[in-house]
């Protein structure tokens, strides 16, 4: 029986990819996500998970070695973060359109200049079109429970996608919380072996990674667009597989205390648990105020997302990376864009907050509330607000 | 000598992994050489190829030349894509999910590739110790992009980055030396070759790929287009650079350098050089120089082999 345990963060996503028996992994050192590899690194010598570790010279190679190892038809795993990221980024393409089920962590991370290690969303931002599935969570057992939903949605049959699983760097990588390991037989018996359709293999000659001329480029990018929309099914079923066989379910858009509320804040990832503490405090206070929380940001749930806005006035967001010279933040402009065609919408309010690791507190989040229900009401002329910001 | 000559054919494979039908210039021996090299690492290989000239002229959706599994993904990747599969490889041979049957990992690519782009992913997969072959088709330039130089375009070259000028000789810069770079990373096995020698060509791939670790094997592939030459002189262009001592052919073996044939009596660097569109413009002055460098850097070379004799 899985117990509950206090443990880092980043070691319990190292021990969920043991769970998963991953094959190789390939990885660089970057903050904050070299606990995750450390880890994994340290499972390997002491052959707790026997598996190929390849200890890159650059993410480039991380990326790319993770290439080969899941064209060969192996599970693999790299973790990365920020600028390693930015590295990686002609490889991430590759990796989605030749439809290779790679795992990977991102210890969410700020661009340099000037250099930060620390938190924010600049790099997950930057990397939105590669057509990678990707996911926020907001605490250690979800990053647990989605590394490993993440390897099942990946090797799916029906996805056969590389799957981003977005971590706040140091708010989640460098925290030791209470959590849940599951047992080994039943990550075993949720988890099948991957199985890769057509891998490379003497046996059966195959060709990957042809070039395409015009009169074929366009079809294999629909496909590709077809195939990461489809995802979206899989991914719910695998969600509600592992709440039935876990007991703890993830929805593509989660709501919480949104009954009856007109304002509703909406975030992605860590600052989630203090956004939920804030509103806490404000329905306390007799404040209509709720929370959505946006988990699955490719492909973007369009339907949930309506369904679950509709009834609100005022939807405040909190982006955690700038769009320079853009419409704001990268997550508002896009809600934007979902709800523009509804015959009715919230007003939607953007603020730019948290970049860099600078905090929002509990009082953070209800100054941002009312400032943003102020604009609401008497509009603003500007395309965001960036909250905390000394001018 | 005469009746192994007549012989040695018979003993090459008649298939082909590297087939018919690619799409080439006339005169490439940079596909001879693949060809070639092929037939030598036979059908239990993965191939990882670089973007550049053998990956255009071999793929276009939904066509392939390769009869081999093959996989292309980027330019500047390829030692790290050709780690992946050997790790792959390993793990999966060990956790009985592949049958352990020694296939081999065999990295293609260009010289822009792998001397210039591609030289750090190189650099971290040879000093990792994967088991892999990398095989460098050198054509002296960025002949896929429309003969750019690369830095193992040959001092004088005019190409259409270093072109030739009132002012400027061509390429500046003298080739860089990739083959000393490898063993450099004390790998078991570093080569050079030409398919102008085809038997020696396919003995050094088929030793490379035998050898347990990284082997590297560096082939001079003369490109008509990029060189200005004629298309039917390929071959014998291949062997002017052998004889004239411009591209010598050796091995190094566990840091042991010795010469496939030793040219005792070179021929003039000018043969060579005079057949080339490139070198057109070259003034006696600088041919001057190209042979006093390439005798001294030849000298040198026979030093080494023979300092390994004695």
């Amino acid at each position: 029986m899985a117990t509950k345990t206090g443990v880092e963060v980043s070691i319990a996503i190292a021990d969920a990819v043991k769970l998963a028996n991953a094959d190789v992994v390939a990885a660089y050192p970057i903050t904050p996500q070299t606990h995750i590899v450390e880890h994994l690194a340290e499972l390997v010598a002491n052959g707790e998970l026997d598996a190929e570790y390849i200890p890159v010279e650059s993410e480039h190679s991380a990326m790319s070695a993770c290439l080969g190892a899941s064209a060969t038809g192996a599970r693999v795993f790299t973790a990365t973060a920020g600028q390693g990221l930015e590295l990686m980024h002609e490889v991430l393409y590759v990796a989605a359109s030749m439809q290779l089920p790679i795992v990977m962590t991102v210890a969410n991370r700020a661009l340099s200049a000037p250099l930060s290690v620390w938190g924010d969303h600049s790099d997950v931002m930057a990397v939105r079109d590669t057509g990678w599935v990707q996911m926020f969570v907001e605490n250690g057992q979800e990053a647990v429970d989605n590394t490993i939903c993440a390897f099942r949605i990946a090797e799916d049959r029906r996805v056969l996608l590389p799957v981003m699983v977005h971590v706040d760097g140091f708010y989640l990588t460098h925290v030791i919380e209470p959590l849940t390991l599951p047992e080994q037989a039943e990550v075993d018996k949720f988890l099948p072996p991957n199985d890769y359709p057509l891998p490379l293999w003497p046996d059966k000659p195959v060709a990957m990674g042809d070039f395409a001329p015009p009169v074929i480029y366009s079809e294999a990018k629909k496909a590709q667009e077809v195939n990461l929309r489809k995802a979206k099914q899989p991914i719910l079923e695998c969600w509600e597989e592992f709440g039935k066989q876990f007991g703890r379910y993830y929805h593509p858009v989660e709501s919480y205390k949104t009954e009856g509320a007109k304002v509703l804040l909406f975030t992605m990832g860590s600052f989630s648990e203090t956004a939920m503490t804030a509103v806490d405090k404000m329905r306390g206070e007799g404040k209509e105020i709720g929370l959505v929380r946006l988990r699955l940001w490719r492909p973007f749930p369009f339907a949930e997302l309506r369904q679950a806005v509709k009834n609100a006035d005022v939807l405040i967001i909190l982006d955690r990376a700038l769009s320079y010279g853009g419409p704001g933040g990268p997550v508002a402009s896009e809600v934007k864009a979902a709800l523009y065609g509804e015959a009715k919408r919230p007003k939607v309010v953007s603020f730019i907050a948290g970049l860099g690791g600078r905090d929002i507190t509990v009082s953070g989040f209800e100054q941002i509330v009312s400032r943003g229900i102020e604009l609401a009401q008497k509009g603003s002329e500007e395309e965001y607000e960036m909250f905390g910001v000394r001018e | 000598m005469e009746t192994y000559t007549v012989y040695a054919p018979k003993l090459v494979t008649r298939k082909e992994y590297f087939a018919p039908g690619h799409r080439a210039c006339i005169g490439c021996a940079e596909a001879l050489a693949l060809r070639l090299a092929c037939k030598a690492i036979g059908p239990n290989a993965i191939i990882v190829n670089a973007t550049g000239c053998m990956e255009i002229v071999s793929s276009q959706l939904p066509y392939t030349t390769w009869r081999l599994p093959w996989i292309h993904t980027l330019f500047e990747n390829t030692a790290a894509v050709a780690s992946g599969v050997d790790a792959a490889l390993k793990a999966m041979v060990r956790k009985g999910r592949r049958e352990d049957k020694g296939v081999k990992v065999v990295a293609v690519g260009g010289d822009g590739a792998t001397a210039d782009i591609g030289l750090q992913a190189l650099s971290g997969a040879m000093e990792r110790g994967h088991n892999f072959l990398y095989i460098c088709l050198d054509n002296e330039a960025y002949m896929n992009t429309g003969i750019q130089r690369s830095s193992s375009t040959p001092f004088g070259a005019s190409t259409t980055t270093s072109p030739a000028g009132k002012v400027s000789i061509g390429q500046v810069t003298w080739k860089k030396n990739m083959p000393a770079i490898c063993a450099a990373h004390n790998i078991p096995y570093v080569a050079t070759a030409c398919p102008s020698y085809p038997f020696d060509l396919i003995a050094k791939v088929s030793k490379a790929v035998s050898i347990k670790g990284p082997a590297y094997v560096h082939i001079l592939s003369v490109c008509p287009t990029g060189w200005r030459s004629a298309p039917d002189i390929s071959v014998r262009l291949g062997r002017l650079a052998v004889e004239t001592g411009i591209f010598p052919l050796y091995e190094i073996e566990n840091g042991q350098y010795k010469l496939s044939r030793d040219t005792i009596k070179r021929r003039p660097v000018q043969d060579y050089l005079k057949l080339q569109g490139r070198f057109r413009h070259l003034s006696a002055e600088l041919i001057a120089q190209i042979q006093e460098r390439v005798d001294r850097e030849y000298t040198q070379l026979q030093e080494k082999a023979r300092g390994h004799q004695g």
